[in-house]
């Protein structure tokens, strides 16, 4: 079974990634079981899909935490891809969904990541970090790097209220 | 000076912490060169074309006398005993090794300092007038304000991975000595009708390749809302700026595609769900951030007797006469002055200076400037607190130092970036025209009579050495693998901000010091009395200087 980080250890990843279609998505099968799919597929097949419980969905870099909105909070799992470490879109988007659109469940991190970016995705409201079959040596990095700071100046999901409000008491 | 308390000194330690075991797994081969890029960038380090450079931080200019005589020894220590003070009032040493990096930022903590954010797409060093606190026409000291916002773009876990790098600078003067129109943010601190102290924003302002003067984007925005504000815009840009092409990633780009109006309204409607939010400051907040920067034990002096003294030194010594001119200035307080050290002699690159004029510098500070100094954006050092009383001492230390080439402001108080003798992404070199150009100016009473000329080169269109806004621009291009110049004419940082206009073809390295020289030969033979360099080029535009500049060997 393929390895994640999620909240702070090393676990199982029991769910399936499926990649954009090459079609429309109207037509893409969604396999059985715990599968995240892809926000256009989502929409193209709204109606189909609402009928299960164990679907994720994720957006892409150039998607817009606002493309999914309130609809987040049906899901158990929504996933930021990330096509290139250096594209930080998704640090925005982690932190919309977390603190806009009040999602709870498992804020999970897909794509080409590093493990030095665990602590910033953590304060961004990611707590889910999977960097894939062929790069779980960032697992135990990613794992230490998440606490590299445990003091912060601004507000963040993990720490709401920014430094000054907490200094002065 | 903001003082670290434990919080401060927590995160900084951590950082340091963080970078060193970043180090170890990029030596250890677990990370590779392009993933190690990006980090190694966010603490200062690049990697030049002969050695490492590391970029060291001082927010908004500032530093102590005990600050700089760390400097002396890391540059003693680490490096080969001199550093480079940057156009963004940062400090920057050219030889250090890979490897102690980690130990020069265990040094820098223990006065606190660091190298955070100096480079990378992320927030950098938040920059001001280098007169801030003293100047004459101030309306607040915008320090309290920079660094409130160091320590929110400080480990800012959102926009750590932005398109590019975002510089923000503010002014609080008439005058604008920040550049702020040539910022991705400039705010400038304005006071509203009801009396109330808030920014004016400007957005989309930069040099590099495409420069732009920035867009105001909103006319006042209440100082408690800066924190929330400046997130809004941040968010905009990091969700939508350009990421296909790393030449219009800027901000600037992103802003001129929505046109400011469309950027101003996107700004706006985020700012909608963050305003009033938690991060809004507070007043004790303000208050705890302008407590550091309160004025210091001025002492009250009869301001006539000392003048009259001062007259009298400056009437019997020419050189003590030309150093007051151009590199005192005055200030807020009865009895005090703001001193220019020069760190352009004729010879010496522009803007470096040696360990042990480190230490020197912090003695003179420690000694007749409550113990602090401050980088400017020109390149050189101020002592922004002397007692007049104690001008023609000071005057003869700093000479006896190299610090007191009275040439501030003038056209061999030029801006130079690094350029190809050690950059690695210069085009062409640009330390040899500077010193060519002082020498071709090296009479002072013909340089005097020239006045306020800003000439401003650098050695690649990145534009480290603001070109676009020197009176006199330079750019190093290359052709064919050789090194050529180009002249812009009419660039201004000030509050008109403007660009410079291309004049013609480029030049060779050699043909720069007579092309310079006819230039100012136009502004001499075209001027009126007492007409600045600046306001003669805009009066006469650049034809006249282009058909000299072009003109054949009759």
């Amino acid at each position: 079974m393929p390895k994640l980080v999620k909240d702070g250890a090393i676990v199982d990843n029991d769910w399936t990634l499926m990649a954009k279609p090459e079609g429309e998505a109207a037509e893409a099968s969604v396999p059985e079981g715990k599968v995240i799919v892809p926000l256009k597929v989502w929409q193209a097949q709204h109606d189909a899909l609402s009928e299960r419980s164990d679907l994720g969905v994720w957006l892409d870099t150039d998607e817009t935490a606002d493309e999914l909105g309130d609809e987040a909070k049906r899901f158990p799992l929504v996933a930021v891809h990330f096509p290139a470490f250096a594209d930080g879109r998704a640090f925005s988007t982690a932190r919309l969904l977390r603190e806009r659109f009040e999602f709870t469940g498992e804020l999970r991190a897909v794509g080409y990541f590093l493990a030095e970016q665990a602590c910033y995705l953590r304060r961004c409201g990611v707590n889910a970090m999977d960097f894939g079959p062929d790069r779980e040596h960032h697992l135990e990095p990613a794992l230490e790097a998440l606490e590299d700071f445990t003091e912060y100046y601004q507000t963040s999901v993990d720490q709401p209220l920014p430094l000054f409000r907490r200094r002065a008491s | 000076m903001y003082i670290y308390d434990d919080y401060d000194r927590r995160i900084q330690g951590q950082r340091v912490k963080q970078f060193r075991a970043q180090m170890e797994r990029y030596l250890d081969g677990q990370l590779e060169e392009a993933e190690f890029l990006p980090l190694r960038l966010q603490n200062g380090l690049y990697v030049q074309r002969l050695a490492p450079m590391l970029r060291i931080c001082v927010p908004y200019g500032l530093l102590n006398s005990r600050q700089l005589r760390k400097l002396a020894h890391i540059t003693r220590t680490y490096d080969k005993g001199y550093c480079h003070v940057s156009t963004r009032q940062n400090i920057q040493l050219n030889w250090p090794q890979l490897e102690e990096v980690p130990d020069i930022l265990d040094e820098l903590l223990e006065v606190e300092m660091h190298c955070n954010q100096t480079s990378g797409n992320c927030i950098r060093n938040t920059t001001t007038d280098q007169f801030a606190g003293v100047a004459t026409d101030e309306l607040v000291d915008p320090r309290p304000y920079c660094e409130l916002i160091r320590q929110w773009s400080t480990f800012h876990p959102e926009f750590a991975f932005l398109p590019r790098k975002f510089k923000i600078a503010v002014s609080a003067t008439e005058e604008d000595r920040a550049a702020i129109r040539v910022h991705d943010i400039g705010l400038q601190i304005v006071r509203n009708d009801a009396g109330e102290l808030g920014f004016s924003v400007f957005v989309g302002g930069g040099l590099g390749r495409t420069p732009v003067v920035g867009s105001l984007i909103n006319e006042f925005v209440p100082e408690q809302h800066l924190l929330t504000y400046l997130e809004a815009i941040l968010r905009i840009y990091n969700q939508f700026g350009r990421r296909d092409n790393k030449f219009k990633a800027r901000i600037k780009i992103l802003v001129r595609a929505m046109t400011p109006e469309v950027f101003a309204e996107k700004v706006a409607a985020e700012w909608e769900h963050l305003k009033d939010g938690t991060a809004t400051l507070t007043q004790e907040e303000i208050d705890r951030a302008k407590s550091y920067f309160t004025e210091p034990d001025y002492e009250s002096t009869d301001e006539v007797a000392v003048q009259s003294e001062i007259d009298r030194l400056a009437s019997e010594n020419k050189a003590f006469s030309n150093w007051l001119k151009r590199n005192v200035r005055d200030h807020k307080k009865p009895g005090y002055a703001a001193v220019n050290l020069s760190l352009k002699p004729t010879g010496i690159s522009p803007g470096d200076i040696t360990d042990k004029q480190l230490e020197t510098l912090a003695d003179l500070a420690d000694n007749f400037s409550f113990g602090e100094v401050r980088t400017t954006h020109e390149q050189n050092m101020v002592l922004a607190d002397v007692r007049k009383a104690d001008l023609y001492e000071l005057w003869q230390k700093a000479k006896a130092a190299g610090f007191a080439t009275p040439n501030i402001g003038t056209l061999t108080d030029l801006i130079c970036c690094p350029g190809g003798d050690f950059c690695s992404l210069a085009n062409a070199k640009s330390i040899p025209i500077a010193e060519a150009i002082q020498r071709q100016f090296d009479d002072l009473d013909y340089l005097y009579d020239l006045g306020d000329i800003d000439l401003n080169i650098s050695g690649c269109m990145n534009a480290c050495g603001h070109h676009h806004v020197g009176h006199i621009g330079i750019l190093g291009v290359d052709k064919k693998g050789q090194e050529f110049y180009q002249v812009t004419l009419g660039g201004n940082s000030s509050n008109d901000a403007s660009l410079g206009k291309v004049i013609g073809p480029s030049f060779n390295a050699e043909e720069m010091p007579g092309v310079v020289q006819k230039i100012i030969d136009v502004y001499v033979e075209s001027r009126t009395e007492e007409e600045p360099f600046i306001d003669t080029v805009n009066r006469v535009g650049i034809a006249p200087f282009k058909e000299r500049v072009y003109a054949k060997a009759s």
